[in-house]
């Protein structure tokens, strides 16, 4: 008992790290099951479900988080991977869009994000989605909030300096959706960007919405090459 | 909803020790905290865990409040013959849950 009692202490003292590299001491593979399940599985009787359309995700969805969000050329415009999902729900489905940062859409988004890990990132931000990488650069090196406080001055002139117990991190999306064990549970990163435009007192941008989109792109983009980790695990 | 991930090696030699790995998916809602209503959320928590090799125990732990949602166990083992591990843990509210996995040792 007592041999288990200090294993267990010492387990607490290297969680966070051990959660980024032990699949099973993050948590958010239970999101990743659950959207492995959802994979295959028929919305209703006579619907297809992703696996009928796609077939196996290791081989279907390989690479694909890791060049999202990217720019459709059907529709026109920039898509995150979360607005991929919800266009197959609807057009290929028949099904309204995932509820926002619920436990299947969290769990669609990290199981297919599972399937690129160790990829290199790899946006097209010098094509058609340029546009939306350059609107993300501009929202990102805009002051706004009652602290008028851009996300520049933080994720990247005081990268490693700490606010409050917290160290400020380079703002890199290759994690994301990730488990937060602040959160109980698991976010995307359109949540993590409440936190953080909460934090400067500014309004929270609607998820999906242009300003979500672009920022996602910018920083994406701005991660090209970093590897893929999501589903990630911070504390 | 996936209830809970377990990680066991298939085999296992004999008095060699192994790892076993078990994730559960619960809350573990302290009691303290309160929605935004300001409603106090009632506690609920998984309060048992306990492994069993064909019915000799191998690890038991009782929890806090103080263990995050989620909680985590990863211990080690010895065997010298295979047989049934079973996974049981139970909440205040008298829910039990039980998984098992089977182990070869050779
Ligand atoms: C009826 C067939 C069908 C079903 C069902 C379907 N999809 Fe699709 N999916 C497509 C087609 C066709 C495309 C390509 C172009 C488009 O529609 O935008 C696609 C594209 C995608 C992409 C982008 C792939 C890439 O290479 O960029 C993802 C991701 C995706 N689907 C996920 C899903 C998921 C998750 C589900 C289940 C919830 C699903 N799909 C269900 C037909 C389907
Ligand atoms: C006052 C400084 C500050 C500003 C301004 C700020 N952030 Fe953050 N941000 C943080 C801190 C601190 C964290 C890490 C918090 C933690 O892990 O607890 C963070 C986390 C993040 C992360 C997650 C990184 C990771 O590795 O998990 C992203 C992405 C991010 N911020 C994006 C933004 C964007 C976009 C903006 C502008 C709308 C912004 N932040 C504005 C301080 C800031």
């Amino acid at each position: 008992m007592i041999r288990q009692a200090a294993m267990a202490v010492a387990l607490l003292a290297t969680w966070p790290a051990a959660a980024q590299t032990d699949d099973m001491a993050n948590p958010a593979f239970l999101w990743v099951e659950e959207g492995k399940a959802l994979w295959s599985e028929r919305p209703r009787p006579g619907a297809k479900s992703c696996a009928d359309c796609h077939g196996a995700a290791e081989t279907a969805m390989r690479g694909v988080a890791a060049r999202h969000p990217a720019f459709d050329a059907k529709r026109g415009r920039a898509m995150l991977l979360t607005q991929r999902l919800d266009a197959c729900r609807v057009e290929h489905q028949g099904e309204t869009p995932f509820e926002p940062e619920s436990r299947r859409q969290l769990g669609l988004a990290a199981y297919i994000a599972l399937q690129s890990r160790g990829l290199p990132v790899a946006i097209a931000a010098d094509g058609p989605l340029a546009k939306t990488v350059a609107e993300g650069r501009a929202l990102y090196t805009r002051r706004i909030g009652q602290l008028d406080l851009s996300c520049a001055q933080c994720h990247d002139d005081l990268v490693g300096r700490r606010l409050a117990a917290t160290a400020i991190p380079s703002g890199h999306v290759n994690a994301y959706p990730v488990y937060r064990s602040d959160w109980l549970g698991m976010g995307s990163f359109w949540r993590r960007l409440g936190n953080c435009t909460t934090g400067v007192r500014a309004e929270a941008f609607a998820p999906h919405s242009p300003e979500h989109v672009a920022l996602e792109s910018y920083l994406a983009a701005r991660g090209n090459d970093l590897p893929m980790q999501a589903p990630g695990f911070r504390n | 909803m996936t209830r809970v991930l377990i990680r066991v090696p298939k085999t296992v030699k004999p008095g060699q020790e192994f790892e076993i790995k078990v994730l559960i998916s619960h809350p573990m809602e302290t009691g303290y905290r309160r929605d935004h209503q300001g409603t106090p959320i009632p506690r609920d928590i998984v309060k048992q865990f306990r492994c069993t090799l064909d019915g000799e125990e191998v690890f038991r732990a009782e929890m806090f409040p103080a263990i995050a949602a989620n909680p985590y166990f990863f211990f080690h083992a010895v065997a010298e013959r295979g047989g049934t591990l079973r996974f049981e843990w139970s909440d205040e509210r008298g829910t039990a849950w039980r998984e098992s996995a089977a182990l070869t040792v050779e």
